[in-house]
């Protein structure tokens, strides 16, 4: 059954690729019902309705050498929520993206690249091994490059599709290394193998270094994958893919990958504590700079994809403090809401012709009422809004978790959420009240119903998602306990936070022409991305020029000229090739070989 | 019965040059030989023995062997031809790349029988060279193969191609020279009254007794396959011979006969010259890093398309040398692998490299981009060899690549890491090159040109392709065959 999962949507991206692109229509329905197809697989693997046994493929096997790759599938809590999870929320997006693609010429292809994403992602899902989650990890950067460069006529996309790839490379060799690493330590990359052989297992001191630095190596590739900072760099780029895809990158794919993954090898990053503080830090860190950045962009898409790095930073913070329950159950959530929020947003860009600068929208609510309420409910659920919506149940759970041993991480925490809502409420005076800010708007009308029900769906599952009767946390940890003490200080804290950041925002941009705060630093994203383009881009491209002259003036020409110099043997051939007879061609063919039989049976017989 | 099969495999693109320069329909009978080597070397490879024993032939199956001559008494000449794990995925690769090679042939270019009978003549030296067991033998096809190729650079080549052509001559040639000296030098260290050139006997004495000399053998032979593989600094031949060599002649010159070079140095030197190895194995390493790094530098400040090819062709033959370092059965198997990939992805990225300078005219990236909106298909194809060079998971560069890296991982971790590298320059400079031809804006150049015609214009990509997607998708169908001889080799060498 797992293999129907998995192999279904890559099934559909080679039809499509092959035979079917001709036919839009088609073809859009191929790739949707493969994940309508993995979806109901998964429910049925999930909820034991008459799953088939697993099966495994051995892809290479040097069993002499300790080098044997089984490829199976995963069946615990943690594969089967995340199956659910990518499969559910993907199939809404998938929906979604027909309606809104409808009339693109790249339909097709749009579809085909859309269940290469979800295969590659199934796939890390899966995975038994760090070496079927690599290849996964590689194909999802892959899919992820096509779909940001989807239109590709465009140089802004093409650009960033070229910088995201290479910045997941440079996740990848770390990954790689930590791969490699693992192998070495262990002797096997099998996750239940080294589950079962580091099962409470103690590091000799001596090798704690080693461990330390292949954990952090491993963390490379969620460090690139989730965007972390100073990895950042892509994730602005992405909004250039069609909006469907984005939200699918950053809800349920690319961006969470890398906290599933840290889930799935958590076993190994125990065995680090150091580093795990470390992760922690960081990802904490990016969570505010992303908060930060969020709170200065205009670009609706952009908000949207730093408010999903900064979430995102926050469950990487929870799993390097210990807690997967907390990831999981925040990464669930953040699957439901922010998938909502990008679908509303892009009803809202086709509804405006593509029009993504919050400053020229406005008034929405009046013209796209569904839209505008999906995506308040998206907004609530992200702000955290207690006790009704989503969002605030899995963020307490987060800060709880941060609670009692590390203050640093809660503190840092409690800033993030104050800032999403100072942000989120930001957006919504802008965008969505107030009055219309552009001609565009006029002409704007609420989008079609099949638009309509993948965000009817997910507004509900953001609000109910974190009840407790759903119960996707006694999913993934049945003997989950929840803090109680520390929940209600944390929850008071909270509160004061979101009253803080949503009355900052509603003092600052109420009835504004235009925005009354500006922070280049923030809306560049803290200029990382000229830092590199003005140190290692030119850096690099500078010594490639000089090694470039060296190696053709001076390896090239002076051994060449140096060479043909010897004699007149280049100038005679030249000459021969240069007339252009073929008779002198044959001729020198035949020479050349009685040259070699003469030189081998001459020099074999003197040299006796 | 299988013998007989073999000897086919050789003969059918020599009886189908005799025939074509007898004035027979050229483009059929290429491409049926092909057909013929492809096929038959797919049910050669089910054939071969899963354990094959070192006693019975030195562990060679489908062995045919003949004296040729008996001149010097001591000193005879064999035709020998058999196959086993190492030389099986070889051939292979010649025979994917050799029909992908004719099938690419522009069908109205000038003497396009003189063309046909060339490259018929390189295919027979590269399955002759591959498949000789005896060194002389295989020395003489190596000479059938690589003449040809200069030839056909200097008549049919674009760019600079005389000059390429000549340099091309000067460097293999001399490489050559330094090669036969190597040769030579080890037949002369084996004892006198064992001497052989034939690679069961050698097998077979050397079991016995270790090489002596080792170190001056093993690095006559570095430089001399080391030239013909274009390794640092014996490269400045490659890329601009494959850039000006017309389509077929760069796919199998960098695509398989190059592999000669690596193939020739497993066979003499992961078997018999492990000390040599030992005593080289910091310049090796310095070498191989330098390799990659440097020529991954030299690659990115290319400025046009068929040199940057040619370039990134040269630095990924890189890891090759990694996986030639490690000396381990992993690390062998992972050559296996990426010798096919790398062989399958040159190959295609030179077919699509020579259709675009055909249809657009241009080789400039300046001048070029958007090829993507005119010509889909190519692009699709371009693409493809692009992301499985840059090793892409999925196809069987990654799966070769990945493989190396384990087998090196242990004996030589700074290597391995700092190779590591070398995945993020080739990432940059692919990118770029997709980037600058496929992407953006349809270029004045571009706006004319069509894609590939349906049907018979396009079975030689697919054909590539499938070999890329088949072989990372299924390493196993060349491990399995690889792994039993490189296990005797590596015991053999270190114990």
């Amino acid at each position: 059954m797992n293999w129907i999962i998995l192999f279904t949507p890559l099934f559909a991206a080679v039809l499509i690729a092959l035979l079917v692109h001709p036919h839009p229509r088609l073809s859009a329905a191929l790739s949707i019902s493969a994940c309508l197809i993995s979806f109901l697989s998964s429910a049925m693997l999930v909820f034991d309705l008459g799953a088939l046994p697993l099966g495994s493929f051995t892809w290479i096997n040097l069993s002499g050498q300790n080098l044997i790759i089984e490829m199976g599938a995963m069946n615990d809590p943690l594969a089967q929520l995340m199956l659910l999870v990518v499969t559910g929320v993907g199939l809404c997006i998938h929906f979604f993206a027909y309606a809104d693609m409808k009339g693109d010429p790249g339909l097709s292809r749009f579809f085909a690249k859309l269940s290469l994403l979800m295969f590659s992602m199934l796939g890390i899902v899966l995975a038994n091994n760090f070496i079927m989650l690599f290849i996964c990890w590689g194909l999802l950067s892959a899919s992820c490059y096509f779909l940001i460069g989807f239109w590709f006529q465009h140089a802004n996309a093409v650009e960033a599709s070229k910088q995201a790839l290479v910045v997941h490379r440079v996740g990848d060799v770390g990954f790689l290394l930590g791969v490699l690493g693992v192998w070495w330590v262990f002797r096997s990359v099998d996750f239940t193998v080294l589950e079962t052989m580091l099962a409470g297992a103690q590091v000799a001191p001596a090798r704690q270094n080693l461990i330390n630095w292949m954990v952090f190596a491993l963390f490379m590739g969620c460090l690139a994958k989730s965007a972390m900072i100073p990895l950042h760099v892509w994730l602005t780029g992405a909004t250039e893919a069609p909006t469907p895809a984005s939200a699918l990158v950053c809800a349920a794919t690319v961006l969470v990958a890398g906290v599933y993954m840290l889930c799935r090898i958590f076993f190994i990053l125990e065995l680090a504590p150091d580093v795990m503080e470390i992760i922690a830090r960081v990802a904490m860190v990016s969570a505010l700079l992303a908060a930060l950045m969020a709170s200065q962009q205009n670009d609706i898409k952009k908000i949207l994809a730093c408010s999903a790095l900064s979430q995102v930073g926050s469950m990487v913070a929870a799993v390097g403090i210990g807690s997967v329950t907390a990831a999981m159950f925040h990464l669930t959530m953040h699957a439901f809401f922010n998938a909502l929020l990008f679908l509303s947003a892009g009803s809202v860009i086709r509804a405006l012709h593509q029009e993504r600068n919050i400053w020229n929208m406005g008034g929405l609510r009046a013209k796209m009422p569904v839209t505008s309420w999906a995506f308040f409910i998206g907004t609530a659920a992200l702000i955290g809004v207690p006790f009704v919506f989503s969002g605030f149940w899995s963020q307490q759970a987060v800060l709880v978790a941060a609670w009692t041993d590390h203050p640093g991480v809660f503190w840092i925490g409690l800033m993030t959420s104050g800032l999403t809502a100072y942000y989120m409420t930001r957006l919504l005076l802008v965008a969505f009240l107030g009055k219309e800010r552009s001609d565009v708007v006029a002409g704007a009308g609420e989008s079609s119903l099949l638009m309509q029900l993948p965000l009817m769906l997910l507004a509900l599952f953001s609000v109910i998602g974190g009840w407790k009767w759903i119960g996707v946390v006694h999913f993934i940890d049945p003997d989950f306990v929840p803090n109680h003490e520390a929940g209600v200080v944390v929850m008071g804290l909270s509160f004061v936070v979101l009253v803080i950041g949503t009355g900052g925002a509603l003092a600052l941009y109420r009835d504004v022409e235009q925005d009354p705060v500006s922070i280049p630093l923030f809306a560049r994203s803290f200029y990382v991305e000229e830092l590199y383009a003005a140190t290692i881009v030119r850096g690099q491209n500078a010594w490639a020029k000089t090694l470039e002259w060296f190696d053709q003036w001076v390896i090239g020409a002076v051994l060449v000229r140096g060479l043909s110099s010897l004699g007149t043997v280049g100038g005679e051939l030249l000459r021969l090739i240069q007339g252009g007879n073929l008779q002198a061609y044959v001729f020198l063919l035949v020479l050349g070989v009685l040259f070699v039989c003469y030189w081998v049976l001459f020099r074999a017989h003197g040299g006796v | 019965m299988e013998p007989a099969l073999l000897l086919i495999i050789l003969f059918a693109p020599l009886i189908a040059a005799l025939a074509l320069a007898m004035s027979l329909p050229c483009r059929p009978l290429a491409v049926g030989s092909g057909l013929v080597q492809l096929t038959l070397t797919m049910v050669l490879m089910f054939q071969l023995p899963v354990s094959p024993s070192a006693v019975i032939d030195g562990g060679y199956s489908f062995v045919t062997s003949f004296p040729v001559s008996t001149l010097p008494s001591f000193f005879t000449i064999h035709f020998t031809v058999g196959l086993d794990g190492i030389n099986a995925p070889l051939l292979l690769l010649t025979s994917l790349v050799g029909l992908a090679a004719v099938g690419v042939v522009p069908q109205g270019m000038r003497r396009v029988r003189e063309f046909h009978v060339m490259l018929l003549l390189i295919i027979f030296g590269a399955t002759g060279a591959f498949i000789s067991l005896d060194l002389f033998l295989l020395y003489i096809f190596y000479g059938v193969g690589l003449i040809p190729a200069f030839l056909m650079i200097g008549i049919w080549g674009s760019r600079d191609h005389k000059l390429a052509a000549t340099q091309m001559l000067l460097y293999l040639t001399l490489g050559g020279l330094v090669l036969l000296a190597g040769l030579l030098a080890f037949y002369f260290s084996i004892p006198l009254e064992l001497r052989s050139l034939d690679l069961r006997e050698i097998q077979q004495v050397l079991a016995l007794s270790a090489i002596s000399n080792q170190s001056t053998i093993f690095i006559l032979l570095l430089v001399g396959f080391g030239t013909l593989v274009s390794l640092v600094p014996f490269h400045s031949w490659a890329p601009p011979g494959y850039a000006s060599a017309p389509a077929p002649v760069a796919m199998l010159y960098a695509g398989v006969l190059n592999k000669l070079g690596i193939y020739g140095l497993i066979r003499l030197g992961s078997s018999y010259l492990p000390d040599g190895i030992e005593q080289w194995s910091v310049l090796l390493q310095v070498v191989l890093l330098t390799h990659l790094l440097y020529i991954g530098w030299v690659t990115i400040a290319q400025r046009q398309l068929d040199l940057m090819i040619g370039y990134a062709s040269v630095m990924q033959i890189g890891y090759l040398w990694l996986g030639f370092l490690s000396l381990s059965t992993i690390g062998g198997a992972g050559m296996m692998l990426l010798m096919i990939g790398h062989g399958l992805s040159t190959a295609l990225l030179f077919a699509v490299t020579s259709e675009i300078r055909d249809r657009v005219g241009t080789m400039k990236f300046a001048d070029l981009g958007g090829l993507a909106r005119k010509a889909p298909r190519l692009s699709m194809f371009f693409i493809v060899g692009a992301l499985a060079s840059i090793g892409l998971p999925g196809l069987a560069n990654f799966a070769g690549e990945i493989l190396i890296f384990f087998g090196a991982w242990g004996n030589y971790p700074v290597t391995t890491g700092l190779c590591l590298l070398g995945l993020m320059i080739s990432a940059v400079f692919m990118l770029r090159a997709v980037q600058h031809v496929c992407y953006g804006e349809v270029s004045e150049a571009v706006e004319k040109t069509g894609d590939l015609a349906a049907g018979s214009a396009r079975w030689p990509y697919v054909l590539m392709m499938s070999g890329l997607v088949v072989f990372g998708f299924f390493p196993g169908l060349i491990i399995e065959m690889a792994k039993p001889v490189w296990s005797l080799m590596i015991a053999g060498a270190t114990g």
